[in-house]
């Protein structure tokens, strides 16, 4: 039963007929500098806790912050391919508040003048090209990481802190509520996703929380201009999870509506398990964090030619790649989209397709091959880019089964062994024998075997079921362990045989 | 070996001849230090910890290097008339001299209280850049000496740990905030120490105290393991007895720091090669703004005096104008508490100092905070709490930063016009114990002279001018441009100089103690 509801909320619409669903995200993603943001220690993910701090990211009295250059050439990067303005002052600012993670018990964050404000994204939904405006991306650090003895701290005995995270740089980027479908919402991050990946300013993985979203929804009806009451969705840890979580809280959100019911402004969190939003805390009592410029870094004064340097390093970004592929080597937009996912994966394809003229061909096993030897070992696309060798491994293969001395299928098994063990396709092919057997004595020998152990086939074929070839054919491809050629085996197949019966059953 | 009492007089090119020539070892001033303090410590109080066995290592490093030093072959015979070879420049000198610091400095291994049960208990795990360049100099730390509460005060009353008085007259208070940095020199209990400056906390104390004080401009010197009061008016500077002793410490710890974003990008000023020049062809400013109600009869009359004898010098006196100057006070008052409120929320009892367990998390905070802190440490929390609040941030923060530019600009254009301003230090001289705490307003008002410096950045120093009717010093404020520190120095020195104050010892420190 469960299984049935949710196929069938799979299939409804993903936000409730007769409703407009009006969505804002706010987006956290951790830039993949070496050094934290307000000190020298290191952000390599998984050390053993405590292992990467100092005075400056435990807050300790009179340590003092000082800025990291490459975290603000990162912001930048990110702002300028979010079509930002540039500020050229920008000043940090304190966001005070009490928590047991956050040393100082203030956040250096960036209030009133953030580094980049008015940019916009552009994603492509259901063969359109939206534009979702970006209100601001500012820099600021990281907190350190709590683990409570029970599921949260209000009930847990002692809770334990991890600092290493605590100065980690972080931009946060804020949309307009532009989006207006939980499937929209998923498709922007995951272009958002792919422009981190393509600047190499983070490794956006949710599972490891350095790309985190928050996301805002309310309903109105359609035509309607004024907003409805929001709710704002947290814990959403994975790019499924943000159509999900948005798509429960659309359809409760009409629900109460529907019943006459009001929207009450909370905080609500994604429960993955459940696959329900629970209320978190009320918003009704803002909480003041006392902004206030933070006296221990001198305001940024950025000049033009700095961030015009900084733009000419911005690399093709994953829009433009993909109506150059289109373009470049006649690409359906589904293949150039997939494709252009990962920049490590179309740079990849390219480096195959230019030793390869064939375009299509290369997508094809790209797409289809690359990305399940991947998957099953699973890697991510990222790993392309420090295997120059796989390019040459993936040509060879299209090169064999182009000329016809292996089989596609064989190609496939070729392909993957050649990545796993580093040994060159052709040589693998000689080594395990698996070059076609064009030779028609051979050839034929298997035909006429498959044609005897197969009666009832034989009698359909005969009887004008002409797909009964193909079984036949399959067969001589299993007596030959895949090294038959197909095509010879289909023309003796049709010789022995004869033409199909004509007559209709 | 030297006389005992003379030795902890001495001025620190006196010691560092004594030590280069093998007169003295580092380990022998070291231990008549120790003494001293042993002696009249119990009266004066001013320190909080003393590091003895540190303090007699370090020595004992220091007169290791000398013992090297003495044994060079001497490529320049010629020496220096205090006997010093003349290629020892000037932050040489303290190699083997012993010091005292404030106690919210951090010292690697060595507990820093900043003067509040908060952090009773706290021992740093790294010093700050300050004491690190002092001991890559080779002087040697004493120990840590008393202040009020978080550096918020002006009488060394508001320390949580002791009761520090005023070696000159010991019912009197020492000044704050580094009254134990001031009464240490005062008393012969160190050769200089290290205060820091938030509104006058240098400045007053070494005035009260009878030694000189240097407020040096705002990034001249690191903050870097400075417990943070208002990290925009934080400043650290040097106590010691001579103009020329505060001038050689500068110099040894003043410069670029990349661990301190607000440190300044340049080399520092040197200020020793001037000291000498005198007052001749200085134009220094009088401004009505500091001599108007409020003023002590003898304080006035001593400063004025000394600036009279700086004209007879050669200085040509100016009178300017520093209009905004009546609104520094509220001004302080407002941007202070507002970045101390922020600046003190890290001391919650999570991860070092005062822990008051709690039934959760929330009241963990509010009892760690509420039974560490001070009154008058959670009276400015309270003020910048609400100044920075919402609905009230542009009433009174913003504005504050609105008119501390208008004083900034009244400087620069004084500035424009004259090379130092010389003002009183403070209103009066040092007052009774308990005669204020009630009353912090009064107290307040004790800064009101000071405090305008740090809202501008600007370097001030205080030297001891005369003597009031009952024996107590008098200091006198010269305040310079922005790494103006040549030029107040200069004129300190000349006040040093032609004042006859120099030399003077309280009688606590060189009779009997009580
Ligand atoms: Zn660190």
């Amino acid at each position: 039963m469960p299984a049935q509801a949710t196929a069938q909320a799979q299939a409804a619409p993903s936000v409730p007929p007769g409703w407009e669903a009006v969505i804002g995200l706010e987006i956290h993603v951790e830039l993949a500098t070496e050094s934290k943001i307000y000190c020298g220690c290191s952000t390599r993910f998984g050390a053993p806790p405590n292992t990467q701090v100092c005075p400056v990211c435990l807050g300790l009295p009179g340590s003092l912050p000082v800025l990291n250059e490459k975290a603000v050439e990162y912001a930048v990067r990110a702002g300028l391919a979010l079509h930002c303005r540039i500020a050229p002052y920008a000043k940090f600012d304190r966001k005070n508040y009490f928590y047991p993670d956050l040393p100082k018990a203030y956040q250096i964050s960036q209030y009133d003048l953030p580094l980049c404000r008015d940019g916009y994204l552009e994603v492509e939904v259901g063969g359109r090209t939206r534009r979702v405006g970006i209100i601001r991306v500012h820099l600021e650090e990281e907190t350190g990481k709590l683990v409570h003895s029970t599921a949260t701290i209000a009930g847990s005995r002692y809770s334990l802190v991890d600092y290493n995270r605590s100065g980690v740089p972080l931009i946060e980027i804020v949309t307009q509520p532009d989006l207006r479908t939980p499937e929209e919402a998923r498709l922007f991050l995951e272009e958002l996703r792919s422009v981190m990946q393509y600047l190499g300013v983070s490794d956006v993985k949710m599972e490891e929380g350095s790309l985190r979203c928050d996301a805002n929804i309310s309903l109105r009806r359609p035509g309607e201009t004024r907003l409805g009451t929001k709710t704002e969705v947290k814990n959403i840890n994975s790019l499924r999870a943000v159509e999900r979580a948005l798509r429960y809280e659309a359809y409760r959100q009409a629900a109460v509506l529907e019943d006459g019911g009001r929207i009450v402004q909370e905080t609500r969190g994604w429960d993955e398990a459940s696959g329900t939003t629970i209320p978190m805390r009320s918003k009704e009592t803002v909480q003041d964090y006392r902004y206030f410029p933070e006296p221990d870094i001198p305001p940024l004064a950025l000049d033009e030619a700095y961030v015009e340097r900084v733009r000419q390093s911005l690399p093709e970004l994953p829009a433009a790649r993909r109506r150059r592929l289109m373009e470049q080597w006649q690409l359906p937009a589904y293949d150039a989209w997939v494709i252009c996912q990962h920049p490590a994966l179309a740079g990849f394809f390219e480096q195959a397709a230019s030793r390869w003229k064939d375009g299509k061909t290369v997508s094809n096993w790209v797409m289809g091959e690359v990305l399940r030897i991947l998957g099953a070992s699973g890697e991510e696309p990222g790993v392309l880019a420090g295997r120059p060798e796989w390019v040459e491994h993936l040509v060879e293969v299209l090169r064999l089964v182009s000329a016809g001395r292996i089989s596609a299928n064989v190609g496939k098994e070729v392909l993957e062994e050649s990545f796993k063990s580093g040994r060159a396709p052709e040589e693998i092919v000689r080594a395990r024998g698996l070059e076609q057997v064009g030779d028609e004595a051979q050839l034929l020998a298997w035909v006429r075997q498959a044609i005897e152990a197969n009666p009832d086939a034989v009698a359909s074929y005969r009887a004008g079921k002409a797909q009964a070839a193909g079984f036949l054919v399959g067969q001589v491809m299993k007596l030959s362990k895949g090294k038959a050629n197909p095509k010879t085996v289909g023309e003796l197949m049709r010789r022995e045989l004869g033409e199909p019966g004509t007559s209709s059953s | 070996m030297a006389d005992p009492s003379s030795l902890v007089f001495a001025s620190i090119r006196e010691l560092a001849g004594l030590l280069r020539r093998g007169e003295v070892t580092a380990r022998e001033l070291a231990e008549a230090h120790l003494r001293q303090i042993e002696r009249v410590d119990p009266s004066v109080g001013a320190y909080l910890t003393v590091v003895a066995d540190r303090a007699l290592a370090q020595a004992g490093a220091a007169d290791e290097q000398l013992r090297r030093l003495r044994q060079e072959p001497r490529s320049q015979t010629a020496s220096s008339p205090s006997g010093l070879q003349s290629s020892a420049g000037g932050p040489e000198l303290l190699l083997g001299i012993p010091w005292a610091c404030k106690d919210v400095l951090c010292t690697a291994g060595v507990r820093t209280t900043c003067g509040s049960k908060m952090l009773e208990q706290f021992v740093p795990p790294y010093s700050a850049t300050a004491v690190r360049r002092l001991d890559e100099r080779g002087a040697v730390m004493l120990g840590k000496v008393n202040m009020d509460e978080f550096a918020m005060g002006s009488s060394t009353e508001n320390s949580a740990l002791g009761v520090t008085r005023n070696p000159w007259d010991l019912s009197r208070v020492p000044g704050g905030s580094s009254g134990g940095s001031a009464a240490a020199v005062a008393a012969g209990e160190a050769v200089f120490s290290l205060g820091s400056d938030t509104g006058g906390s240098v400045r007053l104390p070494a005035a009260y105290c009878g030694v000189v004080g240097l407020k040096p401009t705002y990034g001249s010197v690191s903050r870097y393991g400075l417990i943070a009061f208002a990290s925009s008016l934080d400043q650290v500077g040097p106590l010691a007895r001579t103009v020329e002793d505060a001038a050689l410490v500068y110099e040894a710890i003043a410069g670029h720091d990349p661990l301190d974003s607000t440190s300044a990008p340049r080399p520092p000023e040197p200020v020793l090669r001037t000291l000498e020049e005198g007052v001749k062809g200085l134009r220094l400013g009088l401004s009505p703004d500091y001599f108007g109600e409020g003023l002590d009869g003898e304080v006035r009359e001593a400063v004025m005096g000394a600036v009279r004898r700086l004209e007879r010098e050669g200085a040509q006196i100016v009178e300017v104008r520093i209009p905004h100057l009546a609104y520094a006070l509220p001004v302080y008052y407002i941007i202070a508490p507002s970045e101390a409120s922020s600046n003190l929320a890290r001391y919650d009892g999570v991860r070092y100092g005062l822990r008051v367990p709690g039934d959760d998390i929330v009241q963990q905070f509010s009892k760690t905070r509420r039974e560490g802190f001070g009154p008058e440490v959670k009276r400015r929390i309270m003020l910048g709490t609400y100044a920075l609040s919402a609905g009230y941030y542009e009433a009174f923060y913003l504005k504050a930063q609105k008119v501390r530019t208008l004083i900034r600009r009244d400087f620069e254009a004084a500035f424009a016009r004259v090379d130092a301003l010389i003002t009183p230090v403070a209103p009066t001289v040092a007052f009774r114990m308990g005669e204020k705490v009630e009353d912090p307003l009064q107290m307040y008002l004790t800064d009101i002279y000071t405090l305008s410096v740090n809202l501008a950045g600007l370097p001030g120093v205080s030297v001891p001018c005369g003597f009031s009717s009952q024996g107590l010093p008098i200091g006198l404020q010269v305040i310079g441009p922005a790494f103006g520190e040549p030029q107040i120095l200069r004129v300190a020195r000349a006040v040093e100089e032609t004042s006859g104050v120099r030399g003077a010892r309280p009688r606590v420190a060189v009779g009997d103690a009580r």
